[in-house]
């Protein structure tokens, strides 16, 4: 059975083709779903794309997670269904609650879209599992509130339940524990700055992302 | 000032007589300010069009040329490419964010207006010196508001270039380029026609940002600071979410097969879009201005016409169609309001209600079609002939050739790594090369043709003040090579041609001159001129800006089944040099930065030899026989060397470059180029069949970027300065 993602379009997401895409190349099926829409249909998996949901003028993702489907969401996440959120999606993620912390501005105060080298520091997750620790993986990031930051008490959990996934290698926004992306304890709901969809072409430079991706494709 | 209300709004004497003329009577007030922003310089290209017509224009596959929203082209497999430039430097001097923001907007509309999604925009930026604090806060807000627009509306910022010059203190240049795809059958025009259609105004709500932009801003100069405060609320305020919703809504439009005809508003509002589409479609036009929705009370008529407020369309629909169309606006939550029917008989009224009085009444047409031509006195300047003698020869030689040399790097990567530069994930070669490469997919199947487009955006201001002539050839020059080096050929060229006060005579002999070397450059190399914007009065306090035309150059890639070599050579390879070398500075980026000359000759542009160069580079690249490949251009040899060392952490061991005139000359149809010692036999061995000279200059090897009696430095030097000085320049920490 070939695995069915949904992919939820907010207005003003951006990324929603470019999964579609990258989740297709690696044997998955892409599908578009609308933010209105209160069901998910009969997906696998579903990720929350990147882009400016509702034009990100409110906190990021404060409006999105109001939008119709994110109850729908919320629920197949909670029976344990997998659930990723890219960039804005992982912004949004956090704003739902699916995800603890939150992402704040770049320390540099600038927008970057730039290479950046990941290390993967869990395989307790949808997407890493096939992975191992300390793989490194070259995966783009795009984003001006990437800096991942909570509690002390909450980056404890995250480090004993074994939730940071990924790390960055050269720590390019501030996140609180070089922190590129997390998963809830049960590892089926991951937030991810960096974008697995943009490294999944051998003409990108990269297929670090299609590594990524693939973890989803086999969970569904 | 009691000065007549047409000369208030940019109207001349003259002008006003003429619109008298047309009407048989005085206009009144609301047809005065039609006229006013249609007549406007930036909308009726009065000063230029007359220039513009010199211009090749077409090809077997040119869809579209010049005087659409934008170019087409078709560039095989079922898909048709749409380009456009445009320049957004006067709302860019006034606020620098939003001017520029405002500018990737408008450049947009222009694109899917013809039925194509935007996929890439390029920016082509120049500013005053950095050391100028304005210039530097120009600077930060122009890149922040590309940044912030593009960014958020969801198209990739894929490329372009960063000038700092004294010569743009208080004008700087935003020109912005947009490149869209579409299915080459679904080809929209912007025209309105059959009786009884309706003209649907789609986006946001109508205030009074941007009044009489085009004849306020972009057709007078600049003063003092003060008065460029009070033009302030002439500049339009952005907003990118609501031009995202507009871009879905207008393509889903286009795809339900819904619309007649479809404009974007920009430049002169509401009266540039129904007054277009009708004449286009030879139709007339009945306008509500009560349906309008606004954004604020007690706006009057003329403000509603003319205002310039961004992220709205006009869409032609049949009236059967209205409620699907509504039913799609409905779903992005677009706004969307019957504000015209079209017409028989050409005539645009106004009305206060679709059966109310009329306010303005006109002929759709002759806001475009009678619009004044001038024909502007020019005549060079009149130290011409001793500005040609006077060559860079005699300035003294650097004293230190390293430390000059270093002065010249700048990697605009603090630019671009603000943009969004990855998304659809099309980009194969970014920011920051010689000409950036995108993957072709079908826009409707999202199918991977396996082909490629190259883009490339280029400006020299330099050559241009040293002759604007030979200059504007050599830049179309350039731009050829810099598409060879990504092994692309081209297809269309789109410009915009920033020059300074036309009723100057020199300058406008400058615009005529530049106009032939393109005519001349595109002729020669058989390139399409499909679209262009003209910028006048980038004039700040009496100064003119140096000539600065720019250009985007579209081309294809046959075959795209590998990453083009880039910049980045590897250790052992062979260092050499396509094309014969020359050792003139006139106009070159040493002569200006070390003396701020920009006077002399021109190295020659032999068209035959330029042409063997780029098709020898084009196959060489596409045949995978070169590490790494670089034009020369802005900085000479010595640039080229220093960029393709710093990108790669690799160092350089030359000789045969003998002084600082053969490592910093500009000389046109050169390349360097790094080859595998086992492959240069064979690529010497094309150069030779196509008649191209070749150079071993070098070893690409060690940590030494040395030229043999001329300097000597660790390539860690040369990789920090080239790293850190576009953001020293911006004032940015790295």
């Amino acid at each position: 059975m070939t695995t069915k993602v949904g992919v939820v379009v907010f207005p003003g997401s951006n990324c929603e083709q470019d999964v579609v895409e990258a989740v297709d190349t690696i044997g998955g099926s892409g599908e578009l779903l609308w933010h209105k829409d209160s069901g998910l249909g009969d997906v696998d998996a579903v990720v929350l794309p990147g882009g400016f949901a509702h034009g990100d003028y409110l906190r990021t993702g404060a409006m999105a997670r109001f939008s119709p489907i994110m109850d729908a969401v919320e629920r197949f996440a909670r029976e344990g269904g997998p659930v990723v959120g890219i960039c804005n999606g992982f912004q949004i993620l956090t704003e739902a609650q699916l995800l603890p912390g939150a992402l704040y501005k770049n320390r540099g105060l600038k927008f970057l879209c730039q290479p950046t080298m990941l290390r993967v520091n869990s395989t307790g997750s949808i997407l890493t599992r096939d992975l191992s620790i300390g793989d490194e993986l070259n995966i783009p990031i795009n984003h001006f509130e990437g800096n991942f930051i909570c509690s002390e008490q909450v980056l404890a959990q995250l480090r004993d339940k074994d939730q940071i996934v990924l790390t960055y290698q050269d720590n390019p926004n501030g996140a609180t524990a070089d922190i590129a992306g997390i998963s809830n304890e049960n590892g089926n709901v991951v937030g991810l700055m960096p974008h697995p969809e943009r490294a999944a072409h051998p003409l990108l430079g990269s297929t670090d992302g299609a590594s990524l991706l693939r973890g989803l494709i086999s969970s569904g | 000032m009691n000065e007549p209300l047409h000369r208030s709004l940019g109207l001349t004497d003259e002008e006003a007589e003429a619109i008298e003329e047309i009407l048989n009577r005085p206009p009144n007030h609301l047809e005065l300010a039609m006229y006013a922003v249609m007549w406007s310089e930036h909308c009726s290209y009065k000063s230029s069009r007359m220039h513009l017509r010199r211009l090749p224009t077409e090809a077997p596959w040119v869809l579209v040329g010049p005087g659409e929203n934008a170019g087409v082209v078709d560039v095989g497999d079922g898909i048709a490419a749409a380009i456009r430039i445009e320049s957004h430097n006067h709302p860019s001097a006034i606020e620098p964010y939003q001017g520029a923001a405002t500018g990737v907007g408008g450049i947009l509309r222009d694109i899917f207006t013809m039925g194509a999604r935007p996929i890439a925009v390029m920016d082509s930026l120049r500013f005053g010196s950095p050391e100028d604090p304005r210039s530097r806060w120009i600077a930060e807000g122009v890149v922040s508001g590309i940044s912030g627009y593009g960014n958020a509306v969801g198209v990739p910022t894929v490329g372009g270039e960063t000038v700092f010059d004294e010569t743009y203190a208080g004008n700087p240049l935003v020109n912005v380029l947009c490149l869209g795809l579409m299915p080459a059958d679904r080809l929209v025009l912007g025209q309105a026609s059959g009786e009884g259609n309706l003209a649907v105004l789609l986006g946001a709500s109508t205030g009074r940002d941007g009044i009489g932009g085009v004849s306020v801003l972009a057709s007078a100069s600049f003063g003092d600071e003060e008065e460029e405060a009070e033009k302030r609320p002439s500049v339009q305020v952005g907003d990118p979410f609501e031009e995202k919703r507009l871009i879905e809504a207008c393509l889903a439009l286009l795809d339900a097969g819904l619309v007649v005809g479809i404009q974007d508003l920009g430049g002169a509002g509401l009266t540039c879009a129904t007054s277009e589409t009708a004449s286009r479609g030879g139709a007339g036009m009945d306008v509500d201005v009560a349906a309008v929705p606004r954004r604020e009370p007690g706006m009057e008529p003329f403000e509603v016409l003319t205002s310039e407020s961004q992220e709205r369309m006009l869409a032609i629909v049949s009236p059967d169609g209205l409620d699907d169309v509504l039913a799609i606006c409905d779903r992005w939550d677009v706004q969307a309001s019957v504000v015209g029917r079209v017409t028989e008989g050409g005539l645009l009224r106004v009305r206060d209600g679709f059966d109310g009085p009329v306010l303005a009444e006109l002929p759709a047409a002759s806001l475009h079609e009678d619009a004044p031509l001038y024909d502007r006195p020019r005549h060079p300047p009149d130290d011409w002939e001793a500005a040609r003698a006077d060559t860079p020869d005699h300035l003294p030689p650097p004293e230190d050739l390293a430390a000059d040399l270093l002065d010249l790097l700048a990697n605009p990567s603090w630019v671009y790594s603000q943009y969004d530069h990855m998304l659809f994930c099309n980009t194969v070669v970014g920011p920051g090369s010689d000409a950036t490469v995108l993957r072709l997919k079908h826009p409707s199947t999202g199918a991977d043709t396996g082909r490629g487009l190259a883009l490339t955006a280029d400006g020299n201001h330099r050559w241009c003040a040293v002759d604007p002539r030979a200059g504007t050839a050599m830049t179309v020059a350039e731009a050829v090579l810099n598409l060879a080096c990504a092994g692309a050929r081209p297809l269309a060229l789109v410009n915009c041609l920033n020059f300074g006060n036309p009723e100057h005579p020199e300058v406008m002999w400058q615009f005529s001159e530049a106009v032939d070397g393109m005519a001349e450059a595109c002729d020669a190399f058989g390139i399409p001129v499909v679209g262009g914007n003209v910028s006048l009065y980038n004039e700040s306090n009496g100064h003119n800006i140096d000539p600065t035309p720019v250009i985007g150059l579209l081309g294809v890639i046959d075959s795209l089944t590998r990453i083009p070599p880039g910049l980045v050579w590897n250790e052992g390879d062979r260092v050499i040099v396509l094309g014969a070398g020359s050792s003139e500075l006139s106009g070159s980026l040493w002569a200006a930065s070390a003396a701020g000359h920009k006077r002399g000759r021109l190295p020659t542009l032999d068209y035959e030899q330029h042409r063997r160069v780029a098709g020898l580079v084009a196959g060489l690249v596409a045949h995978d026989r070169l590490s790494a490949v670089h034009d020369v251009s802005s900085g000479g040899l010595g640039v080229a060397l220093a960029e393709m060392a710093a990108v790669s952490g690799i160092g350089f061991r030359g000789a045969r470059i003998h002084n600082h005139a053969e490592l910093f000359g500009e000389a046109p149809s050169r390349v360097v180029a790094a080859v595998d010692p086992e492959l240069l036999p064979e690529v010497e061995a094309a150069a030779a069949a196509t008649g191209v000279t070749v150079a071993r200059i070098g070893l690409a090897a060690g940590d030494r970027f040395a030229i043999k009696g001329l300097l000597d430095l660790d390539v860690s030097a040369v990789t920090d300065r080239w790293l850190s000085a576009m953001s020293d320049l911006a004032g940015q920490a790295q």
